[in-house]
Formats: C-alpha cells, sequence, structure tokens
C-alpha cells in the first residue's frame, strides 16, 4: 500500500507545491493555518483540482494533468474526516453510517454493518439521533464510523479534533490511535498541535507556504528540526538569527551572545534552543552561560516559564526557561546565571 | 356567485409555481456555480421581472407570443392554436413575474449551505443528484418552500401581465384579480366586494404559512 503526490495548484499569491510518498503509516503534514496542508488533502480527496501533478494510490492513478486522468471524488476511495464532522444533518446516525455503506444492497446485510461499527465505536444508544442532539465526540466517532463502513484506501483527517475540548480531544485521540494502527493502508493527519502530531504519527512533514520543508521520522523532526518554521512547529520558542564567529563559534544576534555549538556553523542562520533545555548554572566560567534579569514569571499548570533578558543586552529579547515548580522555588532571584547546553541548540536553515 | 375566477386563479398558480419551483432551482444552483462575469450578467436579465412594470412584461410577451410574431405565429401554424387569450396563457405571465421570487430565494437558501456536507458525500461515494435531492435541498428546505409560498402568493394576485396576454372573457381566462377590476368598473360593487373578501382569506392563509415556514426555522 502505498501513496504517491505531486501537485501544482495556484490560487491568487499562494502557491502550492507539494511532492511525497507514503506507506501504509501515519504521516502527518505540521504547518501554521493557511499552509496548505487541508488543500493538500482536498487534491487527494478530488474536492480541489490541481493545476499539474500526479497521484497515484496503491498503483491507481487518481490524478494526472499530462495524461488528463481526474478520477471524480466518488471513485477515489479517500475517507475525509472534516474538522467539522460533516454528518448530514436531516438524517439519524444511523442514517448516516447506512449512506456510507459500499457494496452490499439487502437491508438486513446493511442493518449488520451498521450495527456492528456502531458498537464498535461506542454510538450505541444514539441511533436514532439526529447529529445536533450528539457531543462533540460523538459526532467525530460517528463520521469516522461513516468513513470505516465506507472501505476507504486513504484515511484523511483534517484536524480531526480541534473542535473539541480538551479532555474529550484525549479520549478520542487514543480511540483513533487504535483504529489508525489497526489500518493497514495510508493515513494521512493534519493538525497544527504538535503533541498530538508526534503522539499519533510515525512520519512527519512539515510544511510551511505551500510547501514541503522537512520530511522524516517523528524523532528525526522533533529531535533535530532543521528549519526554523520546523523548530517552531515542533514547539521552539527560544529563536535567534546567528552571525558565525568560527567554525564552532555563532553569535546569537537577539541576545547579544556568542555561543559554542556542536557541529559546524557553516550555512547555519539562526538557532533555537527549547525552554526546556536552558538550565540556570552556578558555575561563572561555564560554557555559553550568562547573568540575566528575570523579567516575568509565568505559572503553567505543572512549571515555571521563566523571562529573561541577559544584563548586558538593553533591548535585546528574552529567552524563555521552564522548569519544575519546586526547583525555581529553591533558587528563585531577580537575577541568575543560566546556560545554553551545546547539546540543547537546533542548528536551524531559512 | 360563479366561482370559475377562484379555480382559474388557483390552477394557473399552482402550475406556473410548479415550473418556476424547478426552473428557479436549477437555475439558482448552476448560476451559483458559473464565473463571476457571467454570474452578473445572468443575474441581471433574472432578476428584472421583479422590478418592472407588470405591463412591460405583458407587452414583452405579447411581442414574443402574439399571433402575428415570431414564437406565436410558428406556434398557430405548428398547432393550430393561439397562444393568447386562452386561460393558459396567463401561465406565461405568472411564470415570469414570479421566476426572480424564485430565483432569488433559492439562491440565498444554497449560499448559506456547508459545502463540506456536499464533498463529504462526494467522497463517501454518493452520485451528485442524490448529494443534491437528499443533502442539498432537504437543508435548505425552509428557504425554499419560504420562496414557493412567496411565488404562488405572487402569482395568484398576478394582474398587469395576466390581463395583457389573457384578457378577460368571464367563464373562461376570468382570474378573480381581472373580475375584481371588471365588477368595480361596471358598478357591481357588492360582487367585487366579496371577491375582495375572498381575495384576502386566501392571502391571510397563504401569509400564515409563511410565519408558519419562518418560525419554524428557529
Amino acid at each position: 500500500m502505498s501513496l504517491f503526490v505531486d501537485v501544482e495548484k495556484k490560487l491568487g499569491s499562494f502557491h502550492l507545491q507539494v511532492k511525497f510518498e507514503t506507506g501504509s503509516q501515519v504521516l502527518a503534514l505540521l504547518g501554521a493555518s493557511g499552509c496548505g496542508k487541508s488543500m493538500t488533502l482536498k487534491c487527494i480527496a478530488g474536492i480541489e483540482k490541481p493545476d499539474r501533478g500526479r497521484i497515484v494510490l496503491d498503483g491507481r492513478v487518481l490524478f494526472d494533468s499530462e495524461k488528463h486522468i481526474d478520477v471524480p471524488p466518488q471513485k477515489r476511495r479517500a475517507g475525509y474526516l472534516f474538522q467539522q464532522c460533516a454528518l448530514f444533518p436531516n438524517m439519524t446516525v444511523e442514517q448516516n453510517i447506512a449512506c456510507g455503506i459500499r457494496g452490499v444492497r439487502e437491508k438486513s446485510g446493511r442493518a449488520a454493518i451498521t450495527a456492528q461499527i456502531i458498537e464498535r465505536m461506542h454510538l450505541r444508544g444514539t441511533e436514532k439521533k439526529k447529529p445536533d442532539q450528539l457531543s462533540g465526540g460523538q459526532q467525530q466517532r460517528a463520521a469516522l464510523a461513516r468513513i470505516l463502513v465506507n472501505e476507504p484506501e486513504v484515511l484523511l483527517l483534517d484536524e480531526p479534533f480541534s473542535a473539541l475540548d480538551s479532555h474529550l480531544r484525549f479520549r478520542l485521540e487514543q480511540e483513533l490511535r487504535s483504529i489508525i494502527h489497526g489500518f493497514g493502508k495510508p493515513v494521512l493527519f493534519v493538525s497544527h498541535d504538535r503533541d498530538e502530531v508526534f503522539r499519533l504519527s510515525s512520519q512527519i512533514a512539515i510544511m510551511k507556504d505551500g510547501s514541503l520543508e522537512t520530511i522524516g521520522t517523528r524523532h528525526e523532526v522533533f529531535g533535530a528540526p532543521r528549519t526554523v518554521s520546523g523548530a517552531a512547529l515542533t514547539g521552539c520558542k527560544n529563536i535567534s538569527p546567528v552571525r558565525q564567529r568560527d567554525s564552532s563559534h555563532v553569535y546569537a544576534e537577539s541576545w547579544g551572545l556568542t555561543l559554542k555549538i556542536n557541529g559546524t556553523s557553516g550555512g547555519v542562520s539562526h538557532i533555537g534552543i527549547r525552554m526546556h533545555d536552558v538550565k540556570p548554572c552556578e558555575n561563572a566560567d561555564a560554557e555559553n552561560s550568562a547573568v540575566c534579569q528575570v523579567m516575568e514569571e509565568i505559572e503553567n499548570p505543572f512549571s515555571i516559564t521563566v523571562m529573561l533578558r541577559p544584563v548586558h543586552e538593553k533591548g535585546g529579547e528574552m529567552i524563555g526557561m521552564e522548569l519544575p515548580k519546586q526547583d525555581w522555588a529553591q533558587i528563585r532571584k531577580s537575577r541568575l546565571r543560566i546556560a545554553l547546553p551545546a547539546d540543547g541548540i537546533l542548528l536551524l536553515r531559512e | 356567485m360563479d366561482w370559475f375566477p377562484l379555480i382559474n386563479s388557483l390552477r394557473i398558480a399552482g402550475i406556473s409555481t410548479l415550473i418556476i419551483f424547478f426552473a428557479g432551482i436549477f437555475a439558482a444552483y448552476y448560476i451559483a456555480k458559473a464565473p463571476k462575469f457571467i454570474k452578473g450578467i445572468l443575474d441581471v436579465i433574472l432578476t428584472m421581472p421583479l422590478v418592472l412594470p407588470p405591463t412591460v412584461v405583458g407587452y414583452l410577451l405579447l411581442r414574443l407570443l402574439g399571433p402575428r410574431r415570431p414564437v406565436g405565429k410558428w406556434f398557430l401554424a405548428v398547432f393550430d392554436t393561439k397562444l393568447t387569450m386562452v386561460w393558459w396563457s396567463a401561465i406565461f405571465a405568472t411564470s415570469v413575474v414570479i421566476f426572480p421570487l424564485m430565483y432569488r430565494t433559492a439562491r440565498g437558501a444554497f449560499e448559506t449551505f456547508d459545502e463540506t456536507l456536499a464533498y463529504s458525500g462526494q467522497t463517501l461515494g454518493l452520485s451528485n443528484t442524490y448529494i443534491f435531492w437528499r443533502i442539498r435541498m432537504p437543508a435548505c428546505r425552509q428557504g425554499i418552500m419560504a420562496g414557493t409560498v412567496l411565488a404562488f402568493a405572487r402569482a395568484l394576485g398576478e394582474y398587469g401581465a395576466t390581463s395583457m396576454i389573457a384578457g378577460y372573457t368571464p367563464g373562461r381566462t376570468a382570474t378573480i384579480s381581472t373580475t375584481v377590476y371588471q365588477l368595480w368598473r361596471t358598478n357591481d360593487d357588492a360582487l367585487a366586494f366579496r371577491w375582495v373578501l375572498v381575495n384576502m382569506a386566501i392571502s391571510a392563509v397563504v401569509l400564515l404559512a409563511l410565519n408558519m415556514l419562518e418560525k419554524g426555522k428557529k
């Protein structure tokens, strides 16, 4: 099972240009809103028509601009889960699901399939209800049930959790994980929530302004993002443009600090360091350390984010440091030395 | 009291509403998808009868359908029937006049439809016909029904274009509105007043139905 996508589409000043191939696994498209994630899914489903390109699903050509092939969405067999669930409002849950059943004509067979999926998706008791009488989680489960009975060859999940409350989100995510891992066919998952993406997918592609920037396993993409937007999308808050000092040192312009880096500085335009990699430090001679003024303390549910500004730098930007509440309670002061360990520094390109 | 004008009015309004129901919906559906330029032009042409005086509509229809005019002449030659001055001539007049009402309300209803529903239907393999009749139409039901009621009410009250193209022949082409005018003109005030009451009763029922539809919307 494989999905090959190579599409290009112009919409005003926006230019979508993506090319990737994926197998029977979960590939996440991670990007800011408006970067073309949903547009990519819509091109695959046949809802949007690319200007140029080719889409092949498991040997079946769905779209080929050169050969003038454009299979209608009805025949592509792409299960598309929309953010707003898109259940038909005039039909009950049962009728909605029955709409998706493929191939089975006789009534008893259809009823059996419906009953089975209702059981599996924990929708018992909602059969006769209309979509607007369901909770957000039930709506999304019913929409997923309708897609599963449709026997799709590829699953396209377009921000399926974004309309839900956080506690419902986590439960639905767990249910979704067990379903997509047993699916055995390509799954594309679009989201701007990095935690969701990390938990659900095996491969991650970072998208920016209509283009695919990086693609790799989730550990590669989160562990060593190579681009500025990749670092930002995977949650790195401290990012600064740099100038090269020598092969192993760079000058971070936002903070006015010269820092030692692991690896070579060639081609590096920015560096980033995650807030939990910034550490308080006692030793005045420590590498990559600087005395900072505490500008603000932000309390999170289970940690503290301390915003710091290097004392020698008047107008510079702040560095965020995140640490457990009790650790901060012990060392809390208005001015302290911090270290940006070379191990934690991400070397980035524009 | 001869009830012919009532029956004639109802059948003319009924038939023209039925025709315009489908014509208006399909025009609304396809024009909503047309390129902007074509949409703008068609919109002006199709909405025109709403703002034109009915006599102008009647004049234009007579120029087209009159026995010595292109379409009317051809029809007379082929079918040996005149298109004007028979009871169903009025259907041309009412249809043209009520078309914009149906077209505009249907388009308004379609514009509020969430296209995601159509997309999800397509990806599930449902045919476009199924999606139109079973998903789009039910979702836009209230707006379309309101448009239909309005169109029917307007067709019942049509006077200007109808009197020009179908005339007033008692027992053959007379409608409620042409009868009221005729009775008033011939000083039969009592009977004219009775028809006025009948007309007002029908209008009240129609408006009541419209209100109930609006309530159902909430």
